[in-house]
């Protein structure tokens, strides 16, 4: 064995040394896959990148000659038995105008279910300047059996959009909404595996 | 001379047997390994691309109905679903094998095993046993792969369909069977098996190298391998990173991925591809230190602007990391971003440049004698370049609007990796063959699988450059009538090549069979590098007595 590893000790620690170097390396770089999670929803929440709309306190304190008008977008994801759609289906405003509008939700399931809302604005690069004052979808919604909600949006367009140029000739802001299932029932895969299973199961015996 | 013989003799004992293999810590045996586990790999993964182009021979469904019925029983209108799916199947598997299977195992663990410790002038690697881990890693990785074709994937239908890229939400709530785990599973052995390499490698060439022989004397085969694992060591956890979430994801309830519970599916591409366009630079950069040899040596010249061939390499990896997101211009990235991506794209075709034009500087006023692994690096340098222009033009993000996703994206990275790693690991094999094995391949047989292959492959992908242009989108088992010319073609090119397959393993045989003894340098003054000062094959354990470095 001592022939098989012709090296001697100071070279062994060395290549210890480099080996631990590596590894450490490695460590780091799972590490940063994990952290570009976070780091990756913080730089969409900065930068309004991929649409992402912004969540403000206070009003705009200048409104612009421009107008923009901006249109309301819903959607529900598989799993939620609820009928939404915007009450109008869009609204002109000046920009830096605040302005309320509403969404309307009933759940035509016979139980209680939960949904939360994602969002974003296109064009995409608007997503900076648009901002939410007050949203349903800063919090989760749960709707009784049949029960029906109103449910506000108050939001300016931020004067500084004013600066994109790439943003100079836009009319239109479409917002859209997607409500999401809260405690889906069980890991998606897990959960349909089985039926994939019997599924294949089912082929092959027929 | 008796008594140098008599000491060889002392440290030649071998194994005997499997356990010379299977608990070897030899890195000439173990990069043996490598390359017949590549060969192995390769065929099953070229058999996968040959039905491919079979199915696409033609318009409508053929054979893949027929072939659903017989390997997973299906039956009726379930077999032409199922047999749409097995073909994305094919697509999804040819990939992961090409890349993870053959080509990797095939440059780095094989070549890059058998020779960077010979040519720095290392007796084995720096961690022999770990080298063993590295090779017995990747057999059970294959298998998991190949398990993943036989059992469910998505409903009424078996294997991972969701290409190499294994998006989700495809990945995740599209494909809710086991095939896609298993599949996750192998990619993380096969990840760990690259990973425990490059570690070795990365410590044998900072740490082994004989007296004198500084990093700027290092032969650029060793260069491009140090390169290439310092890739694998940035790029390779990110994958891991994004996969596992990816597994987490669809079986523990994590919502990484999934927007219902705060997620974001675009971030796996960002990962994905964080990974992935290093990845691309890892199958080809050994081939450009393969290559640069093989130039050099049967050109009679010293390789030209050795530092700027060295460095150009490292530029290209670093480069390489800051590029991701030209795989992803149409996922809505803004303009300005867009602009950057498409700038450090192109700066990339800079450096490759260098080498491209290095590699003519060195042949041009040489003595160049056109044997079979000079006859494969000119092919190399040609259809690489094909490629690179391809690629320069796919770069531009107005440009990648009509292109993404269609066949001139395949024909694109076909060129660069099919044609381009693929012609560098032939080269590297007709270059050390007789170093490996002590046997002269033969001539005739070797010229004719370079130019079967050479005419075989050009048939193939060069027609796919029209079809994408034409707008044909990839992975699809049908496309229309109006596709059918060139599909035509480009089958019958897969056919030949397959043909151009049998013929180099009919050499491999024919080589062992005539047994002609090549000597310890068959290819003259022109090969200059350490491992020609040894007998072929080389000692079981070799410099015992530091080479000198000139």
């Amino acid at each position: 064995m001592a022939e098989a590893k012709p090296v001697d000790a100071r070279v062994e620690r060395s290549n210890r040394m480099v080996a631990a170097v590596c590894v450490a390396f490695f460590a780091g770089m799972v590490g940063m896959a994990y952290a570009a999670v976070p780091l990756y929803a913080m730089f969409c929440q900065i930068t309004g990148y991929g649409g992402t709309t912004q969540r403000v306190t206070q009003y705009s304190d200048r409104v612009l000659d421009r107008t923009v008008t901006v249109r309301f977008d819903a959607n529900v994801a598989g799993g939620v038995p609820w009928d939404f759609q915007p009450v109008q289906r869009d609204v002109t405003m000046k920009i830096g105008e605040t302005t309320q509008i509403a969404y309307k939700a009933t759940n035509l399931f016979d139980r209680p279910s939960a949904g939360r809302a994602t969002f974003n604005v296109t064009p995409e690069l608007a997503g900076a300047y648009f901002n939410k004052v007050e949203c349903f979808c800063f919090t989760d919604t749960t709707l009784n059996a049949g029960e029906t909600i109103d449910m506000p949006v108050v939001f300016y367009v931020d004067p500084a959009i004013e600066d994109v140029p790439e943003l100079k000739n836009m009319k239109t802001i479409t917002l859209s909404y997607t409500f999401f299932p809260i405690e889906p029932a069980a890991p998606k895969a897990a959960a349909a595996t089985g039926k994939t299973g019997k599924t294949a199961d089912e082929k092959i015996g027929g | 001379m008796a008594g140098a013989a008599a000491h060889e003799d002392h440290h030649d004992h071998k194994p005997r047997g499997w356990v010379r293999w299977v608990y070897s810590t030899n890195h000439k045996d173990i990069g043996t390994l490598y390359l017949i586990f590549a060969i192995c790999a390769g065929i099953i993964g070229g058999f996968l691309s040959v039905m491919m182009r079979w199915e696409l021979a033609e318009p409508g469904i053929q054979i893949f109905t027929g072939l659903a019925q017989m390997v997973y029983g299906f039956e009726g209108d379930a077999a032409i679903d199922g047999g749409k799916h097995m073909f994305n199947v094919f697509t999804t598997g040819h990939a992961l094998i090409m890349i993870f299977f053959m080509v990797m195992p095939a440059l780095i663990g094989g070549f890059a095993n058998w020779m960077v410790p010979i040519m720095i002038g290392a007796p084995d690697m720096a961690f022999p046993r770990m080298n063993n881990i590295s090779f017995w890693l990747l057999p059970p990785a294959f298998l998991l792969l190949l398990l993943s074709m036989f059992v469910p994937g998505p409903t009424g239908g078996y294997g991972v369909g969701g290409g190499w890229t294994i998006y989700p939400p495809l990945s995740t709530s599209g494909q809710p069977g086991p095939a896609m785990d298993l599949a996750i599973l192998a990619l993380h052995i096969a990840g760990a098996s690259s990973i425990l390499g490059a570690i070795n490698f990365i410590t044998t060439i900072f740490n082994m190298r004989a007296p004198g022989m500084t990093l700027h004397k290092m032969p650029l085969f060793a260069w491009s391998v140090l390169i290439t694992a310092f890739l694998l060591l940035l790029s390779l956890p990110v994958l891991a990173g994004a996969i596992t979430m990816l597994l987490t994801d669809r079986n523990f309830g994590t919502t990484f991925f999934a927007p219902d519970g705060g997620g974001d599916p675009i971030l796996f591409q960002h990962l994905f591809w964080f990974f992935g366009h290093p990845e691309v630079y890892i199958l080809i950069l050994p081939g450009f230190g393969i290559v640069s040899h093989i130039v050099s040596t049967f050109s009679r010249k010293p390789i030209f602007g050795y530092l700027g061939m060295a460095y150009a390499m490292v530029a290209i990896g670093a480069v390489g990391f800051v590029v991701w997101a030209h795989h992803m211009y149409t996922t809505g990235i803004s303009l300005d971003t867009q602009r950057y991506f498409v700038f450090a794209t192109m700066v990339i075709a800079v450096p490759t440049g260098v080498k491209i034009f290095s590699w003519i500087a060195t042949m041009w006023g040489g003595s160049i004698s056109m044997r079979t692994p000079m006859l494969w690096a000119i092919g190399f340098i040609f259809l690489f370049t094909v490629g690179g222009v391809t690629g320069v033009q796919l770069a531009n993000a107005g440009l990648d609007r009509s292109l993404h996703d269609t066949y001139y994206v395949v024909a694109h990275f076909h060129y660069v990796l099919s044609l381009g790693a693929v012609f560098a690991i032939f080269a590297g094999w007709y270059y050390w063959f007789p170093k490996m094995t002590g046997y002269m391949y033969s001539p005739l047989i070797a010229r004719t699988h370079f130019w079967v292959t050479f005419i075989g492959v050009n048939l193939v992908f060069f027609p796919q450059h029209f079809l994408g242009l034409a707008g044909m989108p990839r992975r699809y088992i049908d496309y229309p009538d109006a596709y059918a010319g060139w599909n035509m073609v480009s089958s019958y090119g897969s056919y030949i090549a397959a043909i151009g397959v049998l013929i180099f393993l009919f050499g491999v045989f024919e080589a062992f069979s005539k047994k002609r003894v090549a000597g310890a340098n068959p290819w003259g003054e022109g090969a200059t590098t350490l491992e020609w000062q040894l007998s072929s094959p080389p000692p079981y354990h070799q410099w015992e007595q530091l080479p000198k470095i000139k």
